[in-house]
């Protein structure tokens, strides 16, 4: 079934535009299954080949992705909040790698080397391209979307359910917490200052929370009993993703790929 | 035609007392029947109890007999119960699927549970959603609505499942006085032009006084007063239960006490 021909069943049967949501452009109208498969090969690829044509290689192909799909400005978010733990990897690998013996220069005892500077910028590469590989599926795949194709090749409503939940839960839990803290902070709790302060602060915190979620467990179950959740048969998909020819190109693709760089690397033609 | 509940009694798992009964109540296709009563006095169960929840779902131990269209509740599977008998808890937050993006989509999680056809999903949602009032919020994210709001969007998802009967536990609990407006013009609409039969648990009398054909009080998990609810809220002994008498029972016997005539002129501009 086509992605057009999807809308118009969609249009007959009287579903608003918001339920449908067209895809906008080439590369959000892919199937989720084909973008995660992707996803996987530039991860792969990232990872497997060696130097610097692995990483740079991935990382030009989602940067180009990301600017025709419309979500440079979103990988770039993604990319300045994996920050601290790019200089992290930065400064352990420019000083204490080990056997590491070609120092830049020494400054007292502390002594970064070129082999560190180098180890730590392919290794935040690889980093970037692993994490842009996942953002950029996640940035174009709206979650029922993604629970809508997994449901048509096989998968029940529970675990559809669990996922969606547990995506949504987190925005939710990180709400909770904002609010909790708050709380606990106009009775008198120290959330700023030294670090023990803070830890200390996390008691009254966390079990709140933590109990607060459990409490909503019964009463969530019981919601759900009382609207059908646990009747028989298949659950109606209001929508499914289209899965075009191209879809399964790419993904055949993809898998071709995957095999074949770590065919290479096997074999030894790779470094 | 109508849910009976006859002798009942109704004890928690692990428990060794009954919290519930005995109790005998009719609440029959459009006639809104009260519940009030102080704090563990019973009522939350009683909505369990009548839905068929309880034990079906969450165990515990019943005598006596629940019967919907004089069907044994106890033989009714959850998704069957689901739509004969509708339940809609306190916290709009626990009934929300939390899996979709949309009003109109969280609608329709009940019909799809149940694996109705698209086109039959959608006539239940627009009418779900005009029943309760809210068809402008269609489009909107679930999470992203006031309490009032929120209440009416799990009252509709449950409307969805089109129940002959709706069990409402303080479905105003959490609400302002604005929400609480929006939720009992929506029953009074429900009422009208369903015909459903509701049982209606709520703190706020002033909600009872407005749409309560009849009220009962639980006290310690057993009725001790009922009749109509004119009568019953106008009750002398219903401070002593623990139950606030309406905003215009105040005021008639604060008028009195000082000694001043309650006039026909009075009552109707407390109307």
């Amino acid at each position: 079934m086509t992605l057009s021909s999807v809308a118009s069943a969609a249009v007959i049967s009287g579903l608003p535009d918001y339920v449908i949501r067209e895809p906008r452009g080439f590369y959000h109208s892919l199937n989720p299954a084909t973008k995660l498969s992707v996803a996987a090969l530039e991860v792969v690829a990232a990872f497997v080949i060696p130097g610097w044509l692995g990483p740079g290689l991935v990382i030009a192909v989602l940067l180009a992705t990301a600017a025709a799909s419309r979500t440079l400005r979103g990988l770039m978010v993604i990319g300045l909040a994996a920050l601290p733990l790019v200089v992290s990897i930065m400064v352990v690998n420019l000083f204490v790698l080990p056997g590491a013996s070609d120092p830049i220069v020494r400054i007292g005892p502390l002594a970064p080397t070129w082999s560190g500077l180098w180890f730590g910028l392919m290794t935040t590469a690889r980093l970037l391209a692993f994490s842009s590989a996942v953002a950029l599926a996640y940035m174009t795949t709206p979650i029922d979307d993604l629970l809508a194709d997994l449901a048509r090749r096989g998968l029940g409503r529970r675990g559809m359910f669990v996922i969606g939940a547990a995506v949504q839960m987190v925005p939710r839990t990180i709400e909770r917490v904002g609010e909790i803290t708050d709380a606990q902070r106009a009775r008198g709790m120290d959330t700023e200052g030294r670090i023990w302060r803070r830890a200390r602060g996390l008691v009254p915190l966390a079990a709140p929370v933590v109990f607060g979620a459990l409490a909503e467990v019964e009463e969530r179950t019981m919601a759900l009993e009382a609207r059908g959740f646990t009747a028989p048969g298949r659950q109606t998909l209001l929508r499914v993703p289209a899965d075009r020819s191209i879809d399964r190109a790419l993904r055949w693709l993809a898998l071709a790929g995957v095999v074949a760089v770590a065919a290479l690397r096997l074999a030894g033609r790779m470094g | 035609m109508a849910i009976e509940l006859g002798s009942v009694r109704y004890r928690y798992a692990g428990s060794a007392s009954s919290v519930l009964g005995p109790i005998d109540l009719r609440v029959e296709p459009g006639r809104v029947v009260g519940v009030a009563g102080a704090n563990e006095s019973g009522k939350s169960t009683l909505c369990l109890v009548a839905a068929g929840l309880a034990p079906g779902v969450i165990g515990g131990r019943l005598e006596g007999s629940v019967r919907i269209d004089g069907v044994d509740a106890a033989t009714l599977r959850p998704h069957e119960l689901a739509q004969r008998c509708g339940l809609l808890f306190q916290h709009a937050s626990t009934q929300l699927s939390h899996t979709t993006a949309t009003v109109f989509e969280e609608v329709a999680f009940g019909p799809c549970n149940l694996g109705l056809p698209v086109a039959e999903v959608v006539t239940r949602v627009w009418w779900a959603l005009r029943t309760a009032g809210i068809e402008p919020l269609a489009s909107r994210d679930p999470a992203r609505l006031s309490g009032g709001q929120g209440q009416l969007v799990a009252l509709a998802s449950v409307l969805a499942l089109r129940p002959r009967y709706l069990i409402l536990d303080e479905p105003t609990s959490e609400l302002d006085p604005a929400g609480t407006q929006l939720v009992a013009e929506a029953l009074e609409r429900i009422v009208r032009e369903t015909g459903a039969g509701i049982l209606l648990v709520e703190h706020k009398t002033d909600v009872l006084a407005r749409i309560a054909d009849e009220v009962v009080v639980l006290d310690h998990g057993a009725v001790v007063l009922s009749g109509s609810a004119a009568a019953v809220l106008a009750d002398p002994r219903l401070a002593e239960l623990g139950v606030e008498p309406p905003a215009g029972v105040r005021l008639e016997r604060a008028v009195r006490a000082s000694g001043l005539e309650w006039s026909a002129e009075l009552e109707e501009a407390v109307e």
